[in-house]
């Protein structure tokens, strides 16, 4: 009897051994639970099982439940970056996804407070685009700075950072990531940096506009650089609402 | 009864062992410090002891990852995490090119579905510092940047046309037990978009380069190191989306103390 307990203790080490997908392709299993004829012979009529169709005998086909097709009335597109599903801190310390930015066009920049040289000047580029946008397009607009040094880039470093630089205002937001979460944003935005001693980075300058649904619309590269695309497609964008 | 648990016994061992095979081998690398072709301020980088797969990851394995990820296969990933390259032989979502070997490494994957596949065997991929450490070693030494067969060894694979439809292990094992560093594909690093050598980057970033259009050759410690340098320029000019036929990976473990 003692033998048959080994024996079960291990298998049950052993199931409880499969790897990390099994419960997300339980899940994508789930969203196929209806059938339908490819051809349609009995117009939007589905089955809940799979088979062949009762007219045209065909194979019935899954389609998308749909559940979750009312519940995504603005999908989210294959080129969002609100496909991340990082998680990041703001200035105010509050924890969201970039999809929490869902809305609003973004004008986005990555950068870290404790720089010296490029930063303030990107930080100036921001602004300059800021003062240039009319004040009834601001409401539909965000400012967001990145940061790249999530070890030193607090809450609340980057709090007094706004302050200080008079970002403080409801358009601006500021966050830190993971270390991951930001190499894959920056991955994403195509901005490339490197730790170059601990508190010192050489980095990307590009400040990249999304437009609502968080598509990339704009990308302005450089230091300094004219801003009249950048400010041009905000204004497009914030006027079409 | 002895011969029920004698069944039982021998299928069990014969799971753990399949368990076993689908988690790749790996090997202890011993951390030291050295100095790369691009350092940072002090030069010298110092790398901590970690594991290394022995192998890039094959078509095998990805293909049994994938078939468990649908949301990596070809026609649900979305556009943000891969270009059109992205396992651009395949048949289908789960059907390898005729001539593709399930033992090839798995290339035409980007860096976001690679940098997942590690993170889901509890693993991640390497740092350049990291990569490149194990890469310097040749049969028989840790370092053996400075001896000529072996930049030569590696300068006659870039030479060398498809070496990405070779199998796993069909080049040299290395000091530290590694196989196919050099000589069958490229790899991801988790940090390649930290190279700022490109023409493209000269333009946008706030280092000294973008005055003297030469610096980058010049910033290099080795300039005898010409194959390093290639690694560093491709690394420098992809994108984290891009499916490179000659690109593929192979992921690392922190050793826990």
């Amino acid at each position: 009897m003692k033998q048959l307990k080994i024996v079960t203790s291990v298998f049950i080490l052993l199931l409880t051994m499969v790897s990390c997908n099994s419960k997300t392709s339980k899940n994508d299993k789930q969203k196929f639970d209806l059938y339908q004829c490819p051809m349609q012979c009995e117009g939007d009529k589905t089955y809940s099982e799979s088979g062949s169709c009762p007219i045209c005998k065909m194979d019935l086909k899954p389609v998308a439940s749909k559940t979750s097709k009312v519940v995504d009335d603005g999908e989210i597109s294959d080129e969002s970056i609100f496909n991340l599903t990082s998680k990041w801190n703001t200035e105010e310390g509050e924890t969201i996804q970039l999809e929490d930015l869902k809305g609003k066009t973004l004008v986005m920049v990555m950068i870290y407070t404790t720089c010296k040289a490029a930063c303030p000047r990107l930080v100036a580029d921001m602004r300059n685009i800021e003062a240039k946008i009319p004040k009834e397009n601001l409401d539909n607009l965000q400012f967001v700075l990145v940061s790249i040094d999530p070890e030193t880039d607090t809450p609340e470093h980057l709090k007094t950072f706004a302050k200080e630089n008079l970002m403080d205002g409801e358009q601006w937001t500021f966050l830190q990531g993971t270390v991951s979460g930001v190499r894959e944003f920056a991955n994403v935005l195509a901005v490339k940096y490197k730790q170059i001693s601990p508190l010192d980075f050489s980095h990307s300058n590009i400040i990249s506009v999304f437009n609502n649904k968080g598509e990339l619309a704009h990308q302005q590269e450089g230091l300094g650089v004219d801003n009249k695309e950048t400010v041009q497609t905000i204004l497009e964008l914030t006027n079409n609402k | 009864m002895i011969t029920v648990l004698r069944l039982t016994l021998s299928i069990s061992l014969l799971l753990t062992m399949t368990m076993a095979q689908s988690q790749s081998k790996m090997v202890s690398v011993k951390g030291g410090t050295y100095i790369p072709l691009y350092g940072r301020d002090s030069l010298k980088v110092t790398i901590g002891d970690f594991q290394m797969d022995v192998y890039p990851v094959t078509n095998k394995e990805f293909l049994e990852f994938i078939k468990k990820k649908p949301k990596w296969q070809r026609s649900n990933i979305k556009k943000i995490f891969a270009d059109d390259n992205y396992l651009v032989s395949w048949i289908s979502d789960t059907i390898l090119g005729k001539n593709q070997s399930l033992k090839a490494p798995v290339t035409n994957v980007s860096w976001f579905v690679a940098n997942d596949y590690c993170d889901c065997q509890g693993k991640r991929l390497a740092t350049i510092d990291e990569w490149e450490y194990v890469a310097m070693a040749n049969k028989t030494m840790p370092d053996a940047r400075s001896l000529e067969t072996y930049n030569k060894y590696i300068l006659s694979w870039y030479e060398k046309p498809k070496t990405f439809n070779n199998e796993i292990g069909s080049t040299f094992k290395n000091y530290w037990g590694v196989y196919d560093l050099h000589g069958l594909v490229w790899e991801w690093t988790s940090d390649f978009n930290s190279v700022l050598i490109s023409g493209e980057s000269r333009k946008d970033v706030d280092n000294d380069s973008n005055l003297f259009c030469g610096s980058a050759a010049i910033g290099a410690t080795d300039l005898m190191n010409y194959a390093a340098f290639m690694r560093y320029a491709i690394r420098g000019s992809v994108k984290a989306k891009y499916g490179l036929k000659n690109l593929g990976f192979r992921c690392v473990k922190d050793i826990k103390e």
